[in-house]
């Protein structure tokens, strides 16, 4: 079963080594060279990507170099050893992994972690389990062939001989290291016993007993606790303070004023108030007094004032296909609407936090819930003029990230304060603080026109895309792709983009872009689909039937997932009384392809979202909870998240807390139905993908349920409530 | 500062606090019992959710001056080995994502069980509406409790 075509292309340069360590541990690495800015133990010089360790008393152990955020690569990794090891997965445990440049990328984002983990996990546990096997075959004096790995064991039957892996060890070790290309690596849903299954979460004991797992359970002898306030408009810097009354206050330790520097993703001007524990810090906070220098107002009525003038421009002209206005001319129908979706914040519900000790010997160490703590640690070397190898970061499991924590100016705040205090410190943002000094999802206003033919079909379609930024450049999280559908599926096509000057911060927000342009894209759809008088599924297979040009997706597998909800949902069967009907979308981001149909209840303006029909092709599906748990917890967040805003004025953010940006809550969830098809495409990441489309799948139904459109969000923008 | 006598987990502890802390801070700061987090401070997210006497408080915005004499479990003290049945229901449904809110969310759903053994969707959705999941585990939240309540009135133990 020599298949080498399927066994995927490693890099070029990828390879193994296979150790023995001194407990007698068998150690089975797989790797490249990356660029190693930091070292950090100087007797070692080569650390595998991944590696695989069997100990004499069998257990394996993997380690996890990617964090934690709830998006299940901790359990999703160990699972495709375990697979391509033959071992019982209640014998596999899994190792966080502290920031190491050895280690390649160790980030959460782009939903990369499980394509990218993908070739070599399975080659460290298939070339451990080829070793075993040639391991035994020598040991017994038998060919290689006629034995097999089972359960954690090498098993002869014809001598009915047997060998658990951990007798094998030793022999193992010493064999020479197999090629990378001769590995017969699983690689179909066929192939699998244990990846597609349902498996708990190896972090469910700690989190279910509250045992200190997140970043702010961190505690270290004679740790003190922090606060930092910043300037509630952005930008705003520090005059002056009343930090020497502040320092008497019951508690207090330690109260300055901290300068910062100029980068808006960095350390910012502020005061730190250090106590013996968090409650003392935050009640002295509220008895300081600072005069903060600021220099600008941005508001949401003047972003609206300018959308609403640039509206009437032309914009820059982004791609433009065939003759749009021709098309026009000739069109037998034409459809124009225009979409607003407001800035929204991230709300972790683990607000922003880090611990640091500063050693005398000048080495700094944190404890950080953070998406990407490399960028992290370059930050505090640039902020506190340190040698980044003196910086050792490690990983705490993650209380949400949906894109805030790729940001760590909430690691060089600790990282100045740990200094400055010469004591272990724990910065613990508050509520308010988080919501006042986010990354925002930044708002966009989108002018649509399509010219509906003959046939019914949309063959002309211009759009107008307002977004933000500065100096001709769209800020971070604030750019649409050119070759973003329906680019490539209409014949003229043109995308105009204007831009409104923008002091606010923002960043990526779960699914970047795409959790907006989703709902743009699959509501505006819907309206052409109804205009030409077709029913919203069939008006979208046969808007997926036929390219011009190059596409983005794979039309097929979105075609299909299309077909799957609708089949699931009975779609089209259903009657639109008592105020109940359904809406369908889909959406390719990421790699994956996922399609809802959703049902709805509406009295009057007053909507439920009762049920969700989900299907879904990433590929193989790994951990058949973690990847159902995506797809739950993305419909929700898409859903929760359409009816939220974060509005501006004074040059800060208005919101502050749950009780003025109200998330979803139990009795707003609707059922939820996923099914996947199990492709033999490579697996792509789920993080991201099942959000956006949940808003227009709901938009959509709620239209067909009141007749209203919501072309406004958050819902409540359209008349709607949820 | 005042010095409070508190009982929690079954266990006495006396520790000298600004009489304004809430019992969260007590807990995470003076305790270092950390399985109760700190979501919004005022009281409308749950997530520091412990039991009093066995009814679902919000640790964040009662003192724990106020707390003295009372029967106070936190999520470490609700069963330690895991074995709970709510415990044992959310790990075989696998609720957690983040897992941040889930202390809050387990506690809420085992007062409810010890009250309601058997709850109907809408009487679960009513007992949990206070504490927020931003991961939107909502769905397995109800499928868990169901599950912990069939197991507790078939195995006839204790919620």
């Amino acid at each position: 079963m020599s298949t080498v075509e399927r066994n995927l292309p490693m890099d070029r340069r990828s390879f193994l080594k296979v150790s023995m360590m001194a407990s007698g541990a068998l150690l089975v690495g797989c790797g490249r060279p990356v660029p190693v800015d930091v070292g950090v133990s100087d007797q070692e010089t080569w650390v595998a990507n991944l590696y695989v360790r069997i100990d004499p008393d069998g257990k394996i152990t993997i380690v996890s170099k990617n964090p934690e955020a709830g998006q299940g690569v901790k359990t999703a990794f160990p699972m495709v050893v375990a697979e391509c090891l033959n071992v019982d997965w209640k014998n596999v445990s899994v190792e966080q992994a502290p920031l190491d440049d050895r280690y390649g990328r160790q980030v959460i984002g782009g939903s990369r972690g499980t394509p990218d983990g993908w070739d070599d996990l399975r080659v460290a546990g298939t070339a451990a389990r080829e070793l075993l096997v040639t391991a035994a075959a020598e040991k017994w004096g038998v060919p290689r062939g006629d034995c097999a790995a089972e359960s954690g064991a090498i098993v002869h039957e014809a001598s009915g001989q047997s060998a658990p892996y951990e007798s094998l060890l030793e022999i193992a070790a010493g064999l020479p290291v197999p090629d990378i290309d001769d590995l017969d690596l699983k690689s179909r849903p066929a192939d699998f016993s244990l990846l597609g299954t349902f498996v708990p979460g190896v972090d469910n004991a700690k989190i279910l007993t509250g045992q200190p797992l997140f970043g702010c359970d961190k505690r270290l002898d004679g740790m003190l606790y922090a606060v930092y306030e910043k300037s509630r408009i952005f930008e705003g810097k520090v005059r002056d303070a009343n930090v020497d009354e502040i320092r008497k206050l019951p508690g207090v330790t330690h109260a300055f004023v901290v300068e910062g520097t100029d980068d808006p993703r960095g350390l910012r001007s502020g005061v730190a108030i250090v106590a013996n524990t968090w409650w003392e810090a935050n009640s002295a906070r509220k008895r300081l007094r600072v005069n903060w220098d600021t220099n600008q107002s941005d508001s949401s009525a003047d972003f609206e004032s300018a959308a609403e003038a640039l509206r009437l421009e032309t914009g820059e002209i982004q791609r433009s296909d065939g003759d749009v206005d021709e098309a026009f001319d000739k069109a037998g129908k034409i459809v124009e609407a225009s979409y607003y979706y407001p800035f929204v914040g991230h709300a972790n519900l683990e607000p922003q936090n880090c611990t640091a000790v500063y050693h005398e010997s000048g080495k700094l160490e944190l404890w950080a819930p953070s998406q990407n703590p490399k960028s992290g640690r370059a930050l505090i070397a640039k902020t506190l003029g340190i040698p980044q190898r003196n910086i050792h970061v490690n990983l705490m499991r993650i209380g949400g990230g949906f894109g805030r924590r790729l940001r760590s100016e909430f690691m060089a705040e600790v990282a100045w304060i740990a200094r400055e205090v010469g004591q272990p410190v724990q910065l613990q943002w508050t509520r308010e603080d988080d919501m006042h000094h986010d990354y925002y999802r930044p708002a966009a206003w989108h002018h649509f026109k399509a010219g509906i033919d003959a046939d019914g079909r949309m063959n002309a379609f211009d759009h107008h895309f307002i977004t933000f930024g500065k100096d001709g450049e769209t800020a971070s999280g604030a750019s649409l792709s050119a070759s973003h559908y329906p680019a490539g599926l209409v014949p003229n096509f043109r995308l105009r983009r204007s831009i409104i000057d923008l002091n606010v911060p923002t960043g990526p927000w779960r699914s970047p872009g795409h959790s907006a342009y989703g709902w743009v894209y699959q509501s505006f759809l819907d309206e052409v689909a109804v205009a030409a008088g077709r029913d919203p599924l069939e008006f979208r297979l046969d808007f997926l039937s036929r390219s011009y040009g190059e596409t983005q997706m794979d039309l097929e597998r979105a075609t299909d997932v299309l077909k799957l909800a609708a089949k699931n949902a009975r779609w089209g069967n259903q009657q639109a009384d008592d105020g109940r009907a359904q809406g369908i979308a889909f959406h390719f981001d990421h790699g994956a392809y996922v399609a809802y149909v959703v049902e709805v209840v509406a009295d009057g303006s007053s909507v439920n979202v009762e049920k969700v029909y989900a299907a879904v092709d990433c590929g193989p599906v790994i951990n058949l909870s973690g990847a159902k748990n995506q797809v739950e917890g993305g419909f929700v967040d898409g859903l929760s998240t359409a009816n939220l805003e974060v509005t501006f004025a004074n040059g800060a953010a208005q919101q502050s807390n749950f009780d003025d940006y109200e998330l979803l809550r139990i009795g707003q969830t609707p059922e939820i139905e996923v099914e996947f098809i199990q492709s033999d495409n490579r697996p792509s990441g789920l993080g991201e993908p099942p959000l956006a489309p949940a808003a227009p799948a709901v938009c959509n139904a709620i239209f067909a349920a009141t007749g209203t459109r919501v072309r406004n969000l958050p819902f409540g923008r359209s008349g709607i409530s949820i | 500062m005042s010095i409070v006598k508190l009982k929690i987990n079954g266990q006495s502890v006396s520790i000298d606090i600004p009489s304004d802390m809430p019992l969260l801070w007590a807990l995470r700061d003076k305790l270092d019992l950390v399985g109760t987090k700190y979501g919004c401070g005022i009281g409308v997210c749950g997530t520091c959710t412990v039991l009093v006497n066995g009814i679902p408080m919000r640790s964040c915005v009662v003192p724990a001056v106020s707390m003295a004499g009372m029967e106070i479990t936190t999520i470490e003290g609700l069963d330690p080995t895991g074995e709970h049945p709510v415990q044992k229901a959310w790990d075989e449904e696998d609720v957690p994502q983040c897992g941040y809110c889930q202390s809050g969310q387990i506690l809420t759903a085992s007062a409810l069980l010890q009250q309601n053994p058997n709850p109907s969707d809408e009487e679960i959705d009513s007992a949990m509406t206070g504490v927020l999941c931003r991961c939107g585990t909502y769905h397995r939240i109800r499928k868990a409790i169901k599950l912990a309540a069939k197991n507790t009135g078939a195995t006839g133990g204790e919620s």
